[in-house]
């Protein structure tokens, strides 16, 4: 293990002693990965994004060009509180210049004023609320791997074509659920399918049998899980207990990590569909980067959000050595829409007016035991959403920074 | 159909028998708390990381000694009560005469502890642990499919429950720990050797939690949190039925799952606030609990 520190504890890493450059503020480029560390989202972002952020900084080679540059680290312990006071103290004291990560969309959105207040820079991976880029986008905020809107396209899309057309939303009653909810509802009615109902819980919970009972009287076929982390986890698990599949409904998990599937092992999680932006075994270059990540890391591939937070870090430092500063962030982030983006993560991309970071998005079959090959093989690919599609259209966000 | 409320009562009972089985678990764990803070005056809040260890206990018999479920059942309260009459013998022993804050700060630091220790090595998304051969699969009870393995958590709790109570309130073993914590010096006396007496009591309090975590961990994501999760509203229903009281934590256990599972339907948004609603109401009533005594 790496690190894994507390709040206000920050594993401080100088990665250079180059001599510091006049434009860069206070001759360091601060990179403050705040995410959860200990709680439910720990194994899907936590130290794995850490390692990635690491990675990313020695691939662009900071040290060789002479650019000094400081990973810090700080647990928000997913409480929107916890995450602003963090934040506020980084910018106003730290000097931290830029914010990655931040899984829970309710710490996103605090996050995000603050960022754009202090004029730095936020770019989130694993955090999924699509009004990220809608109505709470800003000039100094960008939304790198995935958004809630995508997930509930891919997932939604294909599950409502093969005839799973009336829904039941298990819903994790915070910002994240609801935007979840409310994007995969929209795309169920636009392609004919109905909602039958709908039942927020408390985020966390570790029993679901309640909800699943519900879900099981309203004789939906489609459960659809608008919830992530253990409570997905509990969900499957105990939903498999309760017979709900031998019942005749199906499960969709709207957001499924790797590591998610990981856990509840494949007897439960196969024929689970999802949708991904990443898989560490699409191709040379994600494999490539996976097996490097996995000697750092315990031996664990990659979730989609780690891999994220490689791409965001790479990006940035891309844009701050073509601007030779690294302020005032709204600049910044200026200079990563500008450039396109290329690593080997995603492949090659860009980023939007309003903020997103578009990529190919993949929807991914859970295999039966009997397909896999081992530990951390568990995807097949069904079906690739090309990057233009793969997203909200930006006139349909409602983002005040496209005209 | 007929309905209460707009939901239809078959829906209804199923809840209410949901409600039930998250009882189970809410008495088992209320029940050993109830255990060791009235012979040992100490509120433990490490019961969470115990009833944790409990459920890892048995991933760790099953998947590397190749020791089943109902191996686990008995070997992980052993296991884990005797880390429990370590913990005692070491560290607990110095507190007893001092304010109970003290107990709590140990217990709760030692809770972080371990919990810190699990998450390093195991991380915090949890570990499937399988669902033993014999109880896999369930009954359609016609108002809800009810799964053999959730009956068997009832039936189970309720026997180990009502087996501790009448230990304690009806044996001679009972009444000589009753005595103990009257009054210590006179106990040992007559002869009875007080200071193990209480190693073994803690020992089995932390016991009764592993019990409750074996017999979680095929329902729930055995993960390090786990435990941290529950422990809040235990302690609640602790509270709630009034410290110390054996039959009041079983009662109270079972009774807040069936208000908790009410919720879940009525309100869900609501369902992890009401234990402490009804908490605070019931404090302001009656401070003692439910069917504490006032001392």
């Amino acid at each position: 293990m790496l690190t894994r520190r507390g709040i206000g504890i920050a594993a401080a890493l100088a990665l250079s002693a180059g001599l510091a450059q006049a434009q860069i503020s206070d001759g360091v480029i601060k990179i403050g990965v705040m995410n959860d560390q200990s709680g439910t989202y720990a194994d899907l972002a936590g130290p794995g994004s850490v390692v990635a952020a690491r990675m990313a900084v020695d691939d662009f080679g900071a040290a060789k060009k002479g650019m000094k540059v400081e990973i810090v680290v700080a647990d928000h312990q997913n409480k929107p509180e916890v995450g602003s006071s963090i934040a506020r103290q980084w910018f106003d004291v730290d000097k931290v210049d830029v914010i990655v990560d931040v899984p829970t969309s309710s710490v996103v959105l605090a996050v995000n004023q603050i960022a754009r207040e202090k004029n730095k820079v936020l770019i989130v991976s694993t955090g999924a609320t699509s009004d990220l880029y809608g109505k709470a986008c800003t000039p100094n905020s960008l939304h790198w791997t995935y958004d809630t809107w995508s997930l509930g396209n891919g997932t939604g899309t294909a599950v409502v074509k093969t005839g799973g057309n009336t829904w039941f939303f298990l819903t994790a009653d915070y910002a994240f659920g609801h935007a979840l909810e409310r994007d995969t509802e929209a795309v169920v009615l636009k392609n004919g399918g109905k909602v039958l109902g709908k039942v927020r819980h408390p985020f966390p919970s570790a029993d679901m049998s309640s909800f699943l009972l519900q879900a099981q009287t309203s004789k939906a076929k489609i459960i659809g899980l608008a919830n992530a982390g253990a409570d997905t986890i509990n969900a499957l698990k105990q939903g498999a207990e309760f017979g709900i599949v031998k019942g005749g409904q199906q499960f969709a998990g709207l957001l499924v990590f790797l590591t998610d599937v990981h856990s509840l092992g494949l007897n439960i999680a196969q024929g689970l569909l999802l949708t991904e932006s990443f898989y560490w075994d699409l191709n040379d270059q994600t494999r490539g980067f996976s097996m490097r990540f996995a000697k750092l890391h315990k031996g664990a591939m990659p979730t989609m959000g780690q891999a994220g937070v490689y791409s965001a870090v790479l990006h940035y430092l891309k844009a701050v050595e073509s601007l030779k500063s690294d302020a005032p962030g709204d600049k910044v982030v200026a200079k990563m829409k500008e450039l396109p983006t290329d690593d080997p993560v995603f492949g090659k991309g860009r980023v939007r007016v309003d903020g997103r970071k578009i990529h190919d998005m993949y929807l991914f079959e859970v295999k039966k035991p009997s397909e896999s090959k081992g530990p951390w093989d568990y995807y097949k690919l069904r079906a690739t959403i090309p990057a233009e599609q793969a997203f909200r259209p930006e006139k349909d966000g409602g983002c005040p920074l496209v005209k | 159909m007929s309905e209460v409320f707009g939901i239809p009562t078959q829906a209804l009972f199923g809840q209410l028998l949901i409600g039930l089985i998250n009882g189970s678990f809410y008495a088992l764990l209320s029940l050993g708390l109830a255990v060791i803070f009235g012979l040992l005056n100490i509120i433990n809040f490490t019961h969470g990381a115990q009833y944790m260890m409990g459920a890892f206990c048995a991933w760790f018999l099953l998947n590397k000694l190749g020791l089943n479920y109902w191996w686990a059942l008995i070997l992980a309260p052993i296991i884990v009560g005797a880390t429990g009459v370590v913990i005692e013998r070491l560290m607990l022993r110095r507190l007893y005469k001092l304010d109970h804050l003290y107990g709590l700060l140990l217990t709760f630091g030692l809770a972080l502890i371990i919990q810190g220790l699990f998450r390093q090595e195991f991380g915090s998304t949890g570990l499937p642990y399988a669902m033993p051969q014999a109880l896999q699969g369930g009954q359609n009870l016609g108002f809800i499919f009810l799964p053999n393995y959730r009956a068997w958590v009832v039936v189970a709790s309720v026997a180990v429950c009502l087996g501790t109570w009448y230990l304690i309130e009806k044996t001679k073993l009972g009444s000589y720990l009753r005595a103990a914590t009257e009054n210590p010096q006179l106990v040992q006396a007559f002869g009875v050797n007080v200071p193990r007496m209480v190693t073994l009591t803690y020992g089995f309090g932390v016991g009764l939690a592993a019990l409750a975590g074996v017999m979680a961990a095929p329902i729930y994501s055995v993960s390090p949190l786990m435990g941290a999760d529950l422990i809040i509203v235990v302690f609640a229903v602790v509270v709630i039925g009034g410290m110390g009281s054996i039959m009041g934590s079983i009662l109270t256990g079972f009774l807040l799952g069936l208000v908790e599972g009410l919720t879940k339907v009525f309100y869900p948004e609501a369902s992890n606030t009401v234990i402490f609603i009804i908490m605070a109401i019931v404090l302001m009533i009656k401070p003692a609990g439910l069917f504490g005594a006032q001392k």
